[in-house]
């Protein structure tokens, strides 16, 4: 086992982490390093230090702690029966990494996450001595993301949630059924009552004591899970709908969805296909529309085919092409909740033209330099100088909006 | 004509005196020509301005941040369009909320490349370490090359983040030195030779490794990351690379056949099977039991099943309808607003809680999510049917001399219909082994009455069938005390 550099180390703890998709570094309490007595600032927006070809941003030192795993779970590169190199950082050159990297300004903070050694506790204890070291000996103030272990005591997460900005717990697959064909030997119940504790600590940690003193802070930035999508057969409506459940029950601040792509010493269990990129991007819209654009789980996935989304259109686009009878809508006259419905219009555009409309008509100019993007709206809405006339009607609108066809290839 | 000269430090600061005065002498801007310390001076610079009245001075304050940023742009007339539309914003203030005006959208998109830049320069800047590593204040130096003059107004960000360690990003127009904690400006520089550093070889593995050939992305990565700032970045030179390999890695990882386990995987797989609980016994067994129940799909959305607590030698069993959203959460029955409500009401009436055993009809919460929250559903038949054989199982274990059933789910669970419940309330009816239930409201119904004096009504009714409850108990207790033995 020894012998292992830092590099080579690094190399393989890192590649065991890239699965993970969350990256954010936003949302948590400003705090700043002005007074000189420690190192690192978080100023509420996250920052992207660089991005990898895969198109994800790089904003943390995403590793796992160790990559050895008593689990089984056949979507996962760590699995205990797979045979790929293994290694684990000791709590110095975690706290030496980050550190070293933050001073060279190539990341915002540190998402810790391992494989489970020995025991739950175990390992819960072991990541949270390397991020007890960063706050308190090293006075860190930067970003730290922290997975937590799902049956690990409540002692180790409250003082998960006190150190560290953010916690996740990964409920992996959509469905139960999946979990069990998948990874039998996690417990979804398990899970969900981990999300449930976090919620409540967090929420304690809102009021007041009974002295009237604030309570200690815990897990400001909130928490986030992670399904992956595409390893089983769980189609869109399924997916969206655990994830609606899990917005309302846990107040999770993000549900990522991970596409499901080839891992290295792969599970034959497992389709090993390209990852289906597409759908990843439509449930992320779709997950937008339901908690910033006020639609409905019914509305976006009702007449979708098998219970999948529209891959070629982004589902709001979808939507309005099926609710043809609301549209045009005049955009000098319309609500707000009817202007978040027209394809093209982001909540931005929409204030915009809110606002704008207090002191004067709006004329379809105007809405083009507010940011709307007149292509897509164009069809759904009057302004003036504007009618579709009878294009919003038209049977051929759908075709408007596809990709070009592409010729076949020869080859 | 006037010419004002704005410095190349303190820019932003400068253009808003000038601004200001030249808006109080009622310079209009075909009055005034503006220019930074490089720029050459127009023909008619130097012509004296017409002076009109003084004019009063009131500017909206998302314009002074917007000047504030805009004044960083490169474009050299960004003070004079700024002055511009100022102007016009003096007669119709409404104008900075109009995102349709041709020249607010101007600005504002210069505002947000100002913005941008700033962004990039905090994310794109890498530092080298040009001191020694191990001295009490460690020592930094970056080469930059910002698109907008943004050294000045993002210096700060550094000097809030890197306090504790001397820094300083030379670019080609501007300076920013951080020494001992004092931040300060000093000209531009070429290019400087800064010394290799260790950590970097580190962040160009860390670089390759995260990167997931099987998702090749490329246009994602360069429209956040555009080429321009590639030749500051050390890890971009390893790009090409990781591109051309991509598709090759990917094959290579489905084309591979599946390896059989380690031998480590066998001992692994025994290590957690001692970690899972087993079973002791019966009665100890119940709440696991509960808890593992997929006899009907609340299982699947609800956080985990609601068990019933209290001492199993208890006289008096309540019997709620379901967990709410806090008692999910918490795996506790009657910890939500309708148990404390309970509980307040239990206590006048000479109720103890932790003398009874308190449970609900159906086991795990049943709702809709809808948005943030979670809206309670009541449970159907099926699922109140589905979960009487716990509710069953609860009773034969404790045995209680009363049971007390709070609305219509509960009556429906132990009696087998849930009707009438405000006729029934405060009777008492008998189950099938002969215990008698008394029937009363549920405290939620309480909650959601709105006329007050209705509610003082259905309270006080609530409060005298509790007390019953308490009377009876005491005299069923006593009786069976009483009662010879054997």
């Amino acid at each position: 086992m020894t012998g292992k550099t830092l590099e080579s180390k690094l190399a393989i703890l890192s590649d065991a982490a890239k699965y993970d998709a969350s990256c954010a570094s936003s949302g948590s309490t400003k705090r700043d390093s002005r007074d000189g007595k420690g190192l690192g600032s978080n100023e509420g927006t996250g920052i992207c230090h660089a991005y990898a070809p895969d198109g994800r941003c790089i904003s943390l030192l995403k590793i796992l702690m160790t990559n050895f795993c008593i689990y089984d779970c056949a979507y996962c590169i760590n699995r205990v029966s797979s045979n790929v190199p293994r290694a684990r950082f000791s709590v110095d050159e975690v706290v030496r990494l980050t550190i070293d990297f933050y001073r060279r300004n190539y990341i915002e903070g540190l998402f810790l996450s391992s494989g489970v050694i020995r025991s739950p506790d175990a390992t819960m204890s072991d990541m949270v001595q390397i991020v007890r070291r960063l706050r308190e000996e090293e006075n860190f103030r930067g970003y730290i993301h922290l997975k937590t272990i799902p049956d690990a005591a409540p002692e180790l997460i409250e003082e998960a949630g006190r150190l560290a900005d953010r916690l996740s717990i990964n409920v992996e697959l959509p469905t139960e059924a999946s979990m069990e064909t998948f990874a039998s030997e996690k417990n979804p119940g398990q899970i969900r009552r981990a999300m449930a504790d976090v919620r409540l600590r967090k929420e304690a940690a809102g009021d007041k004591t009974h002295t009237g003193r604030k309570a200690a802070r815990f897990a400001p930035a909130g928490q986030s899970t992670q399904m992956i999508i595409g390893a089983d057969g769980s189609n869109d409506a399924a997916i969206l709908g655990e994830s609606t459940r899990l917005y309302s029950s846990y107040q999770l601040k993000r549900v990522y969805y991970s596409a499901f792509s080839p891992i290295p010493d792969s599970s034959s269990r497992l389709p090993l296909v390209s990852p289906p990129l597409v759908r990843e991007h439509r449930l992320y819209q779709a997950d937008w529309l339901l908690r910033f654009y006020g639609f409905d789980l019914e509305e976006i996935v009702s007449g979708a085919r098998d219970g999948n989304l529209d891959l070629e259109l982004d589902p709001k686009l979808a939507w309005a092409l099926k609710h043809r009878e609301m549209f045009p809508v005049d955009i000098n006259r319309a609500d707000r909740e009817l202007l978040l419905r027209v394809p093209g219009f982001g909540v931005k555009t929409v204030n915009r033209i809110l606002s704008t409309r207090r002191y004067r008509t709006v004329r379809y100019e105007d809405v083009v330099r507010m940011g709307g993007s007149m292509k897509k709206a164009g069809p759904f809405v009057t302004a003036q100088g504007w009618s579709p006339g009878g294009l919003t009607d038209t049977a051929q609108l759908r075709s408007r909006f596809l990709p070009p066809p592409q010729q076949l290839s020869l080859l | 004509m006037r010419h004002i000269t704005l410095p190349d430090f303190g820019t932003a600061a400068a253009w808003r005196d000038a601004a200001r005065a030249c808006l109080r002498e009622g310079l209009a801007p075909s009055d005034v020509t503006w220019g930074s310390e490089q720029s050459e001076r127009g023909l008619f610079d130097d012509q004296p301005a017409r002076a009109a009245a003084p004019v009063k001075q009131t500017v909206p304050r998302s314009f002074v941040s917007l000047a504030e940023t805009v004044c960083w742009h490169r474009d050299a007339d960004r003070f004079a369009r700024l002055y511009a539309f100022l102007w016009r914003l003096k007669d119709a203030p409404h104008l900075i909320a109009d995102r349709g005006d041709r020249e607010l959208a101007h600005l504002r998109s210069m505002e947000k490349s100002v913005h941008r830049c700033q962004h990039k320069m905090k994310a794109f800047v890498r530092f080298r370490e040009i001191g020694d590593r191990t001295a009490p204040r460690r020592s930094f130096a970056a080469w930059f090359e910002p698109t907008h003059h943004t050294v000045e107004p993002t210096a700060d960000f550094f000097a809030r983040r890197f306090a504790d360690m001397d820094w300083r990003i030379v670019t080609p127009e501007k300076t920013a030195i951080f020494l001992d904690g004092r931040l300060s400006f000093a000209e531009g520089q070429p290019r400087p030779d800064l010394p290799e550093d260790a950590g970097e070889a580190l962040w160009l593995t860390y670089f390759r490794s995260i990167f997931n050939p099987a998702r090749l992305k490329v246009q994602a990565m360069t429209s956040e990351m555009p080429k321009k700032y590639w030749r500051n970045l050390p890890e971009a030179a390893t790009i090409p690379d990781l591109i051309a390999n991509a598709p090759a890695r990917a094959r290579a990882m489905a084309e591979a056949a599946p390896t059989l386990p380690p031998i480590r995987a066998e001992k692994a797989r025994q290590q957690l099977a001692a970690h899972m609980s087993a079973w002791e016994g019966p009665k100890e067994a119940l709440p696991a039991a509960i808890h593992a129940c997929t006899r009907c799909p609340l299982h699947r959305t609800a956080t985990q099943a609601v068990p019933g607590v209290g001492p199993l030698d208890a006289a008096l069993m309540i019997v709620g309808e379901q967990p709410g959203d806090q008692e999910d959460l918490a795996g506790l029955p009657f910890v939500g607003p309708a148990g404390q409500l309970f509980d307040k009401v239990a206590q006048s009436a000479g109720l103890s809680r932790s003398e009874t055993f308190v449970t609900n009809a159906v086991k795990h919460f049943k709702f809709t999510p809808r948005g943030k929250r979670r809206l309670h559903q009541r449970p159907n038949s099926g699922e109140i049917e589905h979960c009487r054989w716990w509710l069953d199982a609860e009773r034969s274990l404790v045995q209680p001399k009363l049971v007390l059933a709070l609305g219509a789910t509960a009556a429906e669970a132990l009696t087998g219909t849930g009707a009438n419940i405000m006729r029934r309330r405060g009777t008492i009816e008998q189950l099938a082994d002969g215990t008698p239930v008394l029937i009363a409201v549920h405290p939620s119904f309480l909650l959601r009455l709105p006329d007050p004096a209705e509610r003082e009504k259905q309270m006080a009714l609530f409060e005298a069938d509790l007390r019953l409850a308490a009377q009876m108990v005491l005299a069923l207790t006593a009786r069976s005390a009483g009662a010879p033995t054997g």
